[in-house]
């Protein structure tokens, strides 16, 4: 009688494959090779281009030894600052306005039809990129910061809402429903019982999403909406690559020290 | 506890003693101060009269967006293909570019930490910290325009986001395993393919997967800058103020994160 154990007794060890059924594995292969093939074949490299742009990536790559902060020093400190300015201001804007639409997105919190709305607003503002709706404000509020301001805001909106109503949605129930069997109103509830449990997590999120809206801001100048994007996008323009390596440096160091500045915050807080 | 003491005798408790009150208050003041300069700031680089002008120029483009011009999607299949090209091969080479660099930048597999480690980091800050469009801009300065820039641009952002999620997940696995197969006597490699690999598996799935969804969306707006893509025909349709192809374009957009983000969601409930 030959067991399972004997038919494989002197047979070397095998991987197992990923994909146990055998057509499968292979159409699977096939269709990713066909795709690859089909993919690469659309895209048309003009290799003599790339050839006579490799002397200016190395440019490139050469004048980050020696960037140039000097000679366009006002446009860039104005553009920095604008940047940091619209930073801080839809930061805290947005994280204002997000708390109350957390609220509102979390189903064990809020009634059904405010659940709804919460959440599509949440949806809305996660799924249009922050650029388009950057080139959006700008044709309807005009040039200048406030429209960067104004999509920063409101794609912080989108993202904090739905990661603190997760948050609360995953919260402990019994330490809220202690402070409602004391007799709270639904203020002091959200404030005794939700709030100290998802503070942490909030003011976290918080460092961290200022860090991206600093990355985003440093991009919506490309469309008008302020910022250093202007300048960076006029230096590269231009075939400044010595700004343009001090522009990126600067974000670079900028986004280094935030990034410090939120993991020193959340190490205290959590 | 802090307590204070009220006139007649009585102990009062208190969330705070004095010294806490007065560095919260002034951390307070201090949080309002800025921004209230921040928001002085904007407004002094805003024209008002435009914002308030705003709601009648909002109401005009949205009579001229819609309808749609639905027969422009025929034009549209070929920017949404090289689109996709744009975030599946963008993301492929990160993938092969970020492997290496995470393996170099965990602690337990870096080869030296002293002097490699710090270079993987600092490629994967440098390339984390700056925008796919602001790589599509360089690249399109170096290489010219073109869905190769693109791919391209894609690629380099998601080095620095892959091999972040990758090193982390290396630092995290269990070192059992590892210590088991170095026991059989299997090399460096051995070690690495079977000791290490297959723990790491479904995280590099995920991020993988992760990242092509944000890729996706990504791609959709690199032709902005020329860097190819469903963008082209975006930013061409917004200089000549053709607001019926614009809404067609961002619903189609639209359309391609909501089913990228199924997409990857439904991966990533398979694959974890």
């Amino acid at each position: 009688m030959t067991t399972a154990l004997d038919t494989r007794l002197g047979q070397p060890w095998r991987k197992p494959p990923f994909i146990k059924r055998v057509w499968l594995r292979w159409s699977v292969a096939a269709g990713a090779v066909l795709y690859l093939i089909a993919a690469i074949a659309s895209i048309e490299v003009n290799w003599s281009r790339v050839y006579e742009g490799l002397d200016r990536g190395a440019a490139f790559i050469m004048s980050f030894t020696r960037p140039d902060f000097i000679s366009r020093a006002g446009d860039i400190w104005d553009g920095m600052l604008e940047s940091l300015i619209m930073t801080v201001a839809a930061s805290v804007v947005g994280i204002l306005i997000s708390i109350p639409i957390g609220l509102g997105a979390a189903r064990n919190i809020a009634p059904l039809p405010v659940y709804l709305v919460c959440r599509s607003i949440v949806a809305l503002s996660r799924a249009l990129q922050e650029i388009i709706v950057a080139i959006l404000l700008v044709a309807i509020f005009g040039f200048g910061p406030l429209a960067g301001f104004l999509t920063l805001s409101f794609a912080t909106i989108g993202f904090l809402s739905k990661l603190l109503a997760e948050d609360i949605e995953a919260m402990d129930r019994v330490q809220a429903e202690a402070i409602r069997a004391t007799g709270a109103g639904w203020m002091q509830w959200i404030n005794y019982g939700v709030q100290p449990q998802v503070m942490p997590r909030l003011i976290g999120l918080s460092m961290y999403r200022v860090d991206i809206n600093f990355r985003e801001s440093a991009i919506l100048g490309l469309v008008g909406a302020g910022g250093i994007g202007a300048t960076l996008n006029t230096a590269f323009d231009r075939y400044e690559f010595d700004t343009a390596a001090a522009i990126l440096m600067l974000i670079i160091g900028i986004v280094m020290v935030l990034e410090y500045l939120s993991g020193i915050i959340r190490a205290r807080v959590q | 506890m802090p307590v204070e003491q009220i006139a007649d005798g009585r102990k009062v408790w208190q969330k705070r003693n004095r010294r806490e009150q007065l560095t919260h208050w002034a951390s307070w003041f201090a949080g309002v101060a800025v921004f209230v300069y921040c928001w002085q700031q904007i407004s002094e680089s805003t024209t008002w009269f435009f914002v308030w002008d705003a709601p009648r120029i909002a109401g005009d483009i949205l009579t001229r967006a819609t309808p749609p011009k639905w027969f422009y999607i025929n034009e549209l299949w070929e920017p949404i293909w090289d689109t996709l090209n744009i975030a599946t091969l963008g993301t492929l080479l990160a993938l092969c570019l970020a492997v290496p660099t995470a393996f170099l930048a965990a602690r337990n597999t870096t080869p030296s930490t002293m002097i490699i480690r710090p270079i993987a980091l600092l490629i994967i800050v440098s390339t984390r910290s700056i925008n796919s469009l602001i790589w599509a801009l360089l690249l399109i300065a170096i290489i010219g325009p073109g869905v190769f820039a693109g791919v391209l641009a894609i690629a380099i952002r998601s080095i620095g986001f892959c091999a972040k999620l990758l090193y982390e997940a290396i630092e995290e696995i269990d070192q059992k395993q590892v210590e088991a197969i170095t026991a059989t006597g299997a090399s460096r490699w051995q070690v690495m393919a079977y000791g290490i690999v297959p723990q790491i598996m479904p995280a590099f799935a995920g991020v993988a997967v992760f990242r092509w969804d944000i890729n996706i969306r990504e791609s959709t707006v690199l032709g902005l800058v020329g860097a190819g893509g469903i963008g082209l025909q975006l930013s061409a349709s917004l200089n000549v103020l053709a607001w019926p192809q614009v809404s067609l374009i961002l619903i189609v957009i639209l359309l391609a994160v909501i089913l990228s983000e199924w997409v990857s969601a439904k991966v990533r409930g398979a694959i974890i």
